[in-house]
């Protein structure tokens, strides 16, 4: 039993990291990530989103008609989403200022949705705490590394510290859309590279 | 007029939801490997987010903004917009099975659209009038579509190159979209 609770907590780091090997939830990834700090701000978020709702519809699997079930698992999230947002209006006002919109969507994240119904609503409670817990890591180290790389490439700093002399040319695509979809390409390029040795 | 003309020209190309506010990128990747699917979830987009755009902008004014409910306006949302997808798949099939037939398959994707929930978000966050709302919704799922296509004619191409085997399918694909996002961005004057 604990063995296999690490097992689905180590495979959502690597094995199955997502916005990588399962490229699902890319929205947040493209969005938010022009800083460390809001990459991890956002993958944190979600990350409490995907443990919560993985332990509430696991515990409720077996009630949840067949029929019904994406609806009910949405409205869980749904809620789950909302506890984020009020607390983060709360406790981390600057952070879900710059996020915006971001935070809601949370709810269409197909990586939540995707778990609750792939893992979580055939398992049980403590291998899907992992499942998401470990997913939800992944996904913010993910959110972190290239919102990492945009910020120093982007505008030469790194967490919000300069990296470079000041003779440094910021490369200000990096931090703009378009610099976003082919960072990430070149990134998931990496990672296939890596995998295959 | 002028008004609305330039609420769908930043919403069509400066504006792009797909390609600079990177709102619907999961089916923008899925879907966009062969043309015909392409213009099946674009067609799709435009039907339900037009539709889902009015239906939120009255649940929000009549029904959240004057019973304080603004919280819950996530959990409202999704829902609205889950029921509408449901209804919309029941109604096609029945009455229009033609219709049904070439959008079906992507009907029940755009649920987690993350384009339709965010739109519906933002025309309330611009605070949008009702009309704006329905201009906005319908501009922004074409400027969905148009990407979409483009992508799509992209990457149909791209299959035949050779391409070197770490690249290969969604990398290349995001290098691609990195790309035509740069040619959008050259819109960013206009408005």
């Amino acid at each position: 039993m604990a063995k296999t609770a690490v097992q689905e907590f180590t495979k959502g780091l690597w094995a199955e990291i997502p916005p990588f090997r399962l490229v699902l939830g890319l929205c947040p990834v493209l969005a938010v990530t022009t800083g460390v700090e809001n990459g991890i701000g956002m993958g944190v978020a979600t990350t409490f989103v995907l443990v919560c709702s993985n332990v509430l519809i696991s515990l409720l699997r077996n009630v949840i008609p067949k029929k019904v079930r994406i609806a009910c698992f949405i409205a869980v999230i749904a809620t789950f989403v909302t506890v984020v947002e009020l607390l983060m209006q709360a406790f981390a006002y600057p952070l879900f200022l710059k996020l915006g919109i971001f935070i809601p969507l949370i709810v269409v994240n197909c990586i939540v949705l995707g778990r609750a119904e792939a893992f979580a609503a055939k398992n049980k409670v403590i291998p899907s705490f992992a499942d998401g817990l470990g997913i939800g890591l992944g996904f913010t180290l993910s959110l972190g590394a290239l919102g990492g790389i945009r910020e120093i490439l982007g505008s030469g700093m790194f967490y919000g510290m300069p990296v470079f002399g000041p003779s440094f040319q910021p490369f200000g695509f990096m931090v703009q859309a378009p610099g976003a979809f082919v960072c990430l390409g070149l990134m998931l390029c990496v990672m296939n590279m890596l995998g295959k040795k | 007029m002028t008004d609305y003309l330039i609420l769908i020209v930043s919403c069509i190309f400066v504006n792009n939801i797909l390609l600079m506010q990177y709102l619907g990128n999961c089916p923008f990747l899925g879907v966009s490997k062969k043309m015909e699917t392409a213009t099946g979830m674009s067609m799709a987009v435009v039907f339900v987010l037009v539709m889902a755009g009015a239906i939120t902008w009255i649940v929000d004014s009549f029904l959240l903004k004057p019973f304080d409910l603004e919280y819950l306006r996530t959990l409202t949302f999704i829902m609205v917009i889950a029921c509408l997808v449901q209804f919309v798949e029941m109604f096609l099939r029945k009455s229009i099975p033609t219709l049904y037939a070439g959008l079906g398959i992507f009907l029940p994707l755009i649920t987690t659209n993350c384009a339709v929930m965010g739109v519906c978000l933002i025309n309330i966050m611009e605070e949008y009038s009702f009309i704006q709302a329905l201009v906005a919704s319908f501009a922004y799922a074409i400027g969905f579509g148009l990407a979409l296509v483009l992508f799509a004619g992209l990457r149909e191409r791209i299959a035949l190159a050779r391409v070197p085997k770490p690249l290969q399918d969604t990398s290349i694909g995001l290098v691609t979209a990195g790309m035509l996002s740069l040619a959008f961005f050259a819109f960013k004057g206009m408005v």
